[in-house]
């Protein structure tokens, strides 16, 4: 897939802005703070309907103005012409349009335009809590397959629903706690069924990023030591085990029923612990992807490099996750390049020649080794604004 | 804030499902601006309603009288009856033609964190039907969202030892919409490919 086109209204530092993009390399140069991020943002945001940068669409507009505006138009691997836009406002639901046409909830965009974006803070990936591991599985997911999305969300929905009950039910003893946990069970199923479709689903994509993620460690690391990833389940440690899978297939999905079994078991184990606390103690809200380079696990073994390198080695393997099922991905580099040195900043660009379009924003033109357009990113008064590069010149 | 009447009408209409502080400020100034003959004929619609409408005493449908039109149209088919959250998912159902039976509303789905459970609904007065009337099958048709499979779920637990022969509608249905949305083909077929339950 290729982005052809972005413009942006009232977005952020822009007031009006659009940008034409080829195929392959785009290097988007500026200083700091002069709207680069913006513009990545602005696409991420297209083909999410999330920000990697902060939650709610307030803050997206820029200060003064009611409206925002992104669109982007996309021609697919075959060749169709596509289109998303956003109008996003202050105190008022995003408005979504695909091809022309409303949709009724912004992820019935998702998976339109695929992106794959790495940015400096997406080393939380490694060091950070489980809870941006399990957001990274469920964003790729939910890219891969729409459908992913939905189940999610009826997941922490019925999670909700079952929390609210313990909740009630707390504090309370015999006649009076049976009574207010009445329709646990009937929550529970929900619970499991949901729940299995989230982790089958996230033990496959954890298979398939291994052999990518690995190979783009060795490409970007310092010291190129094996990198092992593992869902860690609470529904139980044999989900996400390596030895269970046929490694011939181990890319394929694991068997729902198993699961299903395994977490209503562990549900039932910790039932009483629940009744005590209130909360749902087991399911994939729970989990984690469990990442180990060479024999230590790399969250709190790992040296900042040395986690920069594997987040980055993750989010460039979900390109070929992705790839598998529709459109190939757009890669989106945000201030990458300035912390490897020449040798990996070489081997960075070798790897993104296999991209079909990558957009890279740098502070300096002469830290990104890839030859394609340029396109001038300056802020003055307040206000960004691009300028693209005649290329005729530099080729 | 305006003064008066004005504010009045614009809080209440900001009370109204869907209304926002602007819509209902917006719906107010149009009506100041409308002619006073269509701003009667709404309020008399509104009056008429809460005056003549009222919730059937057999399945909760909407009603003109003590029982509802389907309830007493003897062509009906009683032995199949239809369970629906709300009168507005009968409307929807109704349009498609292909259900004859009779219908249940229990006006909303199990959701804990809307304060809402077994008994803030008509299930006893569904039991109770079961009892009095030839019912054979019940096709639960709650919305195919996560509260409405899990109403469905409970019914089907709790209906289980009845003898009765337990069915939820077909999937095809678009995924966490509300019936009501549904278009009339696919709920069509989803009423000639329903599935069993509670086996
Ligand atoms: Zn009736």
């Amino acid at each position: 897939m290729q982005l052809v086109d972005l413009s942006l209204r009232d977005v952020r530092s822009y007031a009006q802005a659009s940008i034409t993009f080829g195929p392959g390399v785009t290097v988007l140069v500026g200083p700091n703070a002069q709207g680069k991020t913006n513009l990545l943002e602005a696409v991420l945001r297209a083909a999410t309907g999330g920000s990697h940068r902060v939650a709610g669409d307030g803050p997206l507009v820029r200060a003064g103005a009611e409206l925002g505006v992104i669109r982007s138009t996309m021609r697919t691997d075959e060749g169709r012409r596509r289109t998303i836009e956003l109008e996003v406002g202050t105190g008022r639901r995003t408005r979504t349009r695909v091809d022309g046409q409303d949709v009724r909830r912004a992820s019935d965009a998702l998976g339109v335009l695929r992106v794959v974006l790495f940015a400096p803070e997406d080393v939380a990936l490694v060091r950070g809590d489980p809870g941006e591991r399990r957001r990274f599985l469920d964003e790729l997911l939910g890219q891969r397959r729409p459908a992913y999305a939905a189940a999610r969300s009826d997941y922490e929905r019925a999670l909700r629903q079952r929390n609210q009950l313990l909740k009630q039910a707390r504090g309370l003893r015999g006649s009076a706690a049976d009574a207010a946990v009445g329709t646990i069970d009937v929550w529970t199923e929900q619970l499991i069924s949901y729940g299995t479709q989230l982790i089958a689903a996230r033990v496959a994509a954890v298979r398939a990023l291994r052999r990518p993620t690995d190979a783009f460690y060795r490409d970007l690391a310092d010291r190129p030591e094996p990198i092992r990833l593992r869902y860690r389940s609470t529904a139980g440690e044999q989900i996400g085990d390596d030895e269970a899978a046929d490694p011939d297939t181990s890319t394929t999905i694991p068997d729902p029923g198993w699961i299903a079994a395994s977490l209503r078991a562990a549900l039932a184990e910790v039932a009483g612990d629940e009744r005590r606390r209130g909360v749902t103690l087991v399911g994939p809200h729970r989990d984690d992807l469990e990442l180990s380079i060479g024999a230590l696990p790399a969250k709190g073994y790992s040296s900042h490099g040395e986690a920069w390198s594997l987040a980055l080695a993750l989010k460039l393997a979900t390109y070929e996750v992705l790839a598998e099922v529709g459109d190939r991905p757009i890669v989106l580099l945000d201030d990458v390049f300035a912390e490897l040195d020449t040798t990996r900043r070489a081997r960075l660009a070798a790897a993104c020649l296999r991209f079909d379009q990558v957009l890279v924003t740098a502070a300096v033109e002469e830290d990104v080794p890839l030859e394609g357009a340029r396109v001038d990113v300056r802020l003055e008064d307040g206000v960004s604004s691009v300028t693209p590069r005649d290329t005729q010149e530099a080729g | 804030m305006y003064e008066g009447a004005i504010q009045d009408l614009i809080d209440e209409l900001g009370r109204l499902p869907g209304v926002g502080p602007k819509s209902a400020q917006r719906i107010a100034f149009h009506l100041m601006q409308a002619e006073p003959a269509d701003a009667r004929r709404l309020a008399d619609a509104i009056t008429t309603v809460k005056d003549t409408v009222r919730f059937c005493a057999r399945c909760f449908n909407v009603s003109e009288a003590e029982h509802c039109r389907i309830c007493q149209d003897q062509r009906r088919d009683g032995t199949l009856l239809c369970v629906v959250e709300e009168a507005r998912d009968v409307q929807a159902i109704e349009r498609t033609r292909e259900f004859r039976g009779r219908y249940h509303v229990l006006g909303g789905a199990i959701s804990p964190i809307d304060g809402v459970g077994p008994d803030e609904l008509h299930i006893a007065e569904l039991i109770r039907r079961l009892d009095d009337e030839p019912v054979e099958e019940l096709i639960l048709a709650t919305n195919p969202n996560v509260e409405g499979e899990a109403t469905a779920s409970y019914l089907s637990r709790l209906l289980e030892h009845l003898g009765v022969r337990v069915t939820r509608l077909a999937s095809g249905l678009p995924v966490g919409g509300d019936l009501d949305y549904a278009d009339e083909v696919t709920l069509g077929r989803a009423f000639s490919g329903r599935r069993e339950l509670g086996a």
